[in-house]
C-alpha cells in the first residue's frame, strides 16, 4: 500500500515519536483531553508583578520550576521533557544515544533582568555607569552565566543529554520557527544524510521586557479579564495574540528506517514550503503573495491539490492583520474551498508558544489526524463577517481527516507551511 | 562522539560566486585583500579600556542600505550585515536581479539583541537608590524602549532587513549559536545545493564588536582579551579574544546555474563538516577537529589552513595541538587581524579562503611565535577551521576551480 519514497523519489518521512507541553499541561494526553473539551490555558501572569503592563494574562507554563529561573533554563527543561516524552513514545536508539540529528527552534538568547539586577547589586554603590557592572563581571563568580545566555546552550544540553549525532541546530525565524525546525529535519532525511531526526521547538519567555517589546508593537491582546477569552481568533472583536509557553518534540524518520524496526507510525510530513516577505519587518505584503506563495509551494512540495487538504490548522493568532490576511491568502489559494475546509486555531486556548508554535501546532494536527476529532477555536462568539473561513467555533468537531496544512507566520517576513498526513500518499 | 555527514561526492558542485565584506580592515574585497597583504592591524584599546576591539572600517551605509528608514530600523550588526550582503550581491552580479532574487535561499547566522545601555544603567541605578515598586521595573522599559528596538535586536531580523532593503524572495532560515552557527549554516546551504534542493544561496553574518552588553556576557566567562593587543597565538599566557565588528557574506551557487548565467567563480565550495565535542576532558576538542579533517576529501595539491581560532583557552591550545600535526598546511589566524567576529568567523574563513584561492596566493603570516609559515606558490585547497571558544566545532574545504 505505501511506498518509502514519494512520488518525487524522495524518502518518505514519517513521525515516530512526539512530546508536548503548553499552558494546558503537560504531555499529549493531558493536553488533548483538554484541547479537544476547549478549555483555555491562559491565566492571569504570577510569575513576576504585572502592575504597569497593559497585558497581564498569558499561557504561562507555571508547574515546571527551575532554578534559578530564567527564561532560557524554563526553555532547556521544557525542551528537554518533551523530547523524553517523544523518545519514550518513538522507542529508537538507546538512552542518551539518539541515531541523528537535532535541529532546535528557540527563541534569542540574551542575558535577562534577574542577573542584570544581580550585577547592579554586586556593583555596591547607588550611582554606576556600564562600565562599572563591566568591571565586576569577570573573575569567575559568574561563570555560570556565560554558559546559561549562549545561544547554543540550550541545544549542546539536549544534544549531550540525548546523545543527538553531529552540530546541533539552534535556529530562529521568529513565530515560524517550529516549522522551520521540522522542515530542517524533513529535508535532511530527503537527502539521505541520516535515517532519522529530532525537531525540538521551545519557548519559555514570558518575562516583563518580552511582554513590553510586544506591547510597544501594539501586538499583545490587552483584553485581560477574563483571560481565558483574551485570544480570539477569527472573531471581529480580536485585539492581538496572547504571549504564551510551551515546547514540542518530534522524532523524524524515513518510512524505510520505522518500518523495517517496526515502529509506530504517527503520521507522515508530507510537504514543507517556505517563502520570504520582503515587504515590511512586522507586517505582511498587502497583496499576500509571499503566504500564497508559501503554501502553493507547500502543496507541491506534498505533490497534493488544494481539495486533497481537509483540515486547516490556522497561524490564527487574533490580531486583526494576521486573521484577515490568512483569510484572504488561503481563500486565493483554495479558492471556494477555503469556506469549506474546517479551519482551527489552537492559540485560542494555548496562546502563541512564538518558538515553538510550529512544532506544537503540528503536533496537535496529528492528534487531531489520530483522533478523527478536530480541536475547537474558542472564544468564536463574534465571527468577523469578513473572515468566511468554517472555523471550528467553541465544540471540537467530528470529522474525516486525512491531510492537515498548518501554518505559521512570523516577523521579519517568515512563512512556513507543513501538510501533515495519516498515511503517505 | 558524533559526527555530521560530509556532503556527498558526485553531487552537484558548488561554486563561490559573490563575496562581501565589511571588516576592522576595510570594506570590499581589495581593501582587506591589501590590508593582509601588509600585516595591517586595526584595534583600538582604549575606546574600551582595558577591552580591545577591532572597530569597524567607517562605510557609507547608504551606498548599500539607501532609505535613511530602513538604517534607523537596524541596530549597528544589521546594517554591517545588511551592507556585506549588498557586497556579496553586488560581487556575484546578481544585485537587483529580480529574477534570481526572487528565489534565491537564505541562510544567515546571527547573534543578536544590541541592548540600550541607558534604559538598563538607568534602571539599575534607580533601583540601587531605592525603586523598589512591584511594577517599577515594567514602567520604565514601556517607557523607554524604543517601540522598533526589539526589531533591531531579535535574530532573525539581519535577513529579514535583507530581505527587505536587497528584495530578497526566496527563503530565510537564521541559525544560532555562536561560532559554528556559521559553520552550520554554510553546511545546510551547501547540502541543499549539491543535493538539487536550491540553485543558489546567500549565506553569512555580521557581528558588532563594540557593544559592552557583549563584553559582560564574556567576561562572565574571562573570555575578553585585556590591556594589550597579540596574536592569537601569542597570547598563551594572556588568553582571550578581542571582539572584532565584521560582516561576511557569500554568494553559493551550483555550477550549472553559475555557468548558465556566465558567472565566474572565486573558488569550490566542496564540503562543510560540523561536530559538538563533549569538551569535558582535555584532548576531547582537538580528537574532534582530527575527526573532522578526516572526513574532508582534501586533494593532493597545496593546502593551507585558515582558522578562526578564538585565544581563548583551553580551546586555542587544543586546536594548536591539532594544526602541529598537520604542518605542511601553512596556518593562518583571522582573530589576529579582524578580531573575534563570533558568528561571521566561519563565513569570513571561508571568504577569505576562495579570496587567496582566487589570487593564486595565501596572504602572509601576522604571528609572532613562528606558528605561522611563509607560504611558496598558489594554494590549490585550504580548509577552514572553526572550533568556539565554548562549544562547536566546525570545518570546511574550499578548493580552486581547476
Amino acid at each position: 500500500m505505501t511506498a518509502p519514497r514519494d512520488k518525487f523519489g524522495r524518502p518518505v518521512v514519517v513521525v515516530t515519536g512526539m512530546g508536548i507541553m503548553t499552558s494546558l499541561g503537560a504531555g499529549k494526553a493531558d493536553n488533548w483531553s483538554k484541547l479537544v473539551a476547549g478549555q483555555s490555558g491562559i491565566r492571569t501572569i504570577t510569575r513576576f508583578p504585572t502592575d504597569g503592563l497593559k497585558t497581564t494574562m498569558a499561557g504561562t507554563v507555571d508547574f515546571v520550576s527551575v532554578d534559578p529561573f530564567s527564561s532560557t533554563g524554563l526553555s532547556e527543561r521544557m525542551a528537554e521533557m518533551v523530547t523524553e516524552e517523544a523518545l519514550d513514545q518513538a522507542g529508537i536508539g538507546a538512552k542518551g544515544d539518539f541515531p541523528g540529528p537535532l535541529f532546535l527552534a528557540v527563541a534569542p538568547v540574551e542575558v535577562e533582568w534577574p542577573q542584570r539586577r544581580e550585577l547592579g547589586r554586586a556593583v555596591g554603590k547607588p550611582d554606576f555607569t556600564y562600565d562599572d557592572l563591566l568591571r565586576i563581571s569577570g573573575g569567575g563568580k559568574y561563570n555560570a552565566y556565560h554558559h546559561r545566555f549562549m545561544f547554543g546552550s540550550v541545544a549542546a544540553y539536549l544534544a549531550e543529554t540525548f546523545g543527538t549525532k553531529g552540530s546541533p541546530i539552534s535556529l530562529s525565524t521568529a513565530c515560524a520557527s517550529g516549522a522551520t525546525s521540522i522542515q530542517l529535519g524533513v529535508e535532511a532525511i530527503r537527502r539521505g544524510e541520516t535515517d532519522a531526526a529530532l525537531c525540538v521547538a521551545t519557548d519559555g519567555t514570558v518575562n516583563p521586557e518580552a511582554l513590553v517589546r510586544f506591547s510597544l508593537l501594539s501586538a499583545l491582546s490587552t483584553q485581560n479579564d477574563p483571560p481565558q477569552a483574551a485570544s480570539r481568533p477569527f472573531s471581529k472583536n480580536r485585539d492581538g495574540f496572547v504571549m504564551a509557553e510551551g515546547a514540542g518534540a518530534l522524532v523524524l524518520e524515513s518510512y524505510e528506517a520505522a518500518t523495517a524496526r517496526g515502529a509506530k507510525i504517527l503520521g507522515v510530513l508530507a510537504g514543507c514550503g517556505e517563502l520570504t516577505d520582503s515587504f515590511h519587518r512586522t507586517r505582511s505584503s498587502p497583496d499576500g503573495k509571499p503566504i500564497i506563495g508559501c503554501m502553493k509551494k507547500t502543496l507541491a512540495d506534498a505533490g497534493m491539490e488544494p481539495d486533497q487538504i481537509d483540515h486547516i490548522n490556522a497561524h490564527g493568532t487574533a490580531t486583526p492583520e494576521n486573521d484577515k490576511m490568512e483569510y484572504n491568502t488561503t481563500s486565493a489559494v483554495f479558492g471556494e474551498l477555503a469556506q469549506k475546509i474546517p479551519v482551527t486555531s489552537n492559540k485560542s486556548m494555548v496562546g502563541h508558544t512564538i518558538s515553538a508554535a510550529g512544532a506544537v501546532e503540528a503536533i496537535f494536527s496529528l492528534l487531531t489526524l489520530e483522533h478523527q476529532r478536530i480541536p475547537p477555536t474558542i472564544n468564536y462568539d463574534n465571527p468577523d463577517p469578513t473572515i468566511l473561513f468554517d472555523v471550528v467555533g467553541n465544540t471540537a468537531r467530528d470529522a474525516r481527516v486525512t491531510a492537515v496544512m498548518s501554518n505559521s507566520f512570523g516577523f521579519g517576513g517568515q512563512n512556513a507551511s507543513l501538510i501533515l498526513t495519516r498515511e503517505p500518499a | 562522539m558524533t559526527d555530521t555527514p560530509a556532503s556527498k561526492p558526485g553531487q552537484t558542485e558548488v561554486w563561490i560566486t559573490g563575496i562581501g565584506l565589511a571588516t576592522s580592515l576595510g570594506e570590499g574585497l581589495d581593501a582587506n585583500w591589501a590590508a593582509l597583504g601588509e600585516r595591517r592591524i586595526n584595534v583600538d584599546e582604549k575606546g574600551f579600556a582595558p577591552f580591545i576591539v577591532h572597530p569597524l572600517m567607517p562605510v557609507s551605509f547608504d551606498s548599500q542600505i539607501p532609505k535613511k528608514g530602513d538604517q534607523r530600523q537596524m541596530e549597528a550588526w544589521q546594517r554591517i550585515g545588511t551592507y556585506a550582503a549588498g557586497l556579496a550581491l553586488d560581487s556575484a552580479g546578481i544585485k537587483g536581479n529580480k529574477d534570481i532574487l526572487s528565489k534565491i535561499d537564505m541562510v544567515v547566522a546571527a547573534g543578536g539583541g544590541e541592548r540600550d545601555l541607558n534604559v538598563d544603567t538607568g534602571v539599575l541605578t534607580a533601583e540601587a537608590k531605592g525603586a523598589n515598586a512591584p511594577g517599577f521595573l515594567n514602567e520604565r522599559l514601556m517607557s523607554d524602549l524604543r517601540p522598533t528596538l526589539f526589531l533591531a535586536q531579535l535574530s532573525n531580523l539581519l535577513a529579514g532587513n535583507i530581505a527587505i532593503v536587497h528584495g530578497l524572495g526566496g527563503t530565510s532560515r537564521t541559525f544560532m549559536g555562536e561560532e559554528v552557527a556559521g559553520a552550520d549554516a554554510t553546511r545546510i546551504a551547501l547540502a541543499r545545493i549539491a543535493s538539487g534542493e536550491s540553485d543558489i544561496a546567500l549565506v553569512g553574518g555580521s557581528h558588532n564588536g563594540e557593544r559592552k552588553d557583549l563584553m559582560v556576557l564574556y567576561e562572565f566567562g574571562d573570555f575578553n582579551l585585556k590591556d594589550k593587543f597579540a596574536p592569537v597565538w601569542a597570547r598563551k599566557d594572556h588568553a582571550g579574544f578581542a571582539l572584532g565588528s565584521a560582516g561576511a557574506f557569500l554568494v553559493l551557487e551550483s555550477k550549472a546555474h553559475a555557468e548558465a548565467r556566465g558567472a565566474k567563480p572565486f573558488a569550490k565550495l566542496t564540503s562543510v563538516v560540523a561536530d559538538l565535542a563533549r569538551r569535558k576532558q582535555p584532548g576531547e576538542l582537538t580528537a574532534t577537529l582530527e575527526k573532522l579533517w578526516s572526513k574532508l576529501p582534501r586533494g593532493e595539491g597545496k593546502g593551507a589552513i585558515i582558522t578562526g581560532a578564538t585565544g581563548a583557552e583551553p580551546a586555542t591550545a587544543e586546536e594548536r595541538t591539532f594544526l602541529e600535526s598537520h604542518t605542511d598546511f601553512p596556518v593562518r589566524a583571522t582573530g589576529t587581524m579582524f578580531g573575534h567576529t563570533m558568528e561571521t568567523q566561519f563565513p569570513l574563513g571561508i571568504a577569505l579562503a576562495a579570496l587567496s584561492l582566487s589570487r593564486g596566493a595565501l596572504f602572509p603570516p601576522n604571528d609572532s611565535t613562528g606558528l605561522e609559515i611563509e607560504m611558496q606558490g598558489a594554494p590549490t585547497q585550504i580548509v577552514v577551521v572553526g572550533a568556539g571558544h565554548w562549544r562547536g566545532e566546525g570545518m570546511a574545504l574550499v578548493e580552486a576551480v581547476s
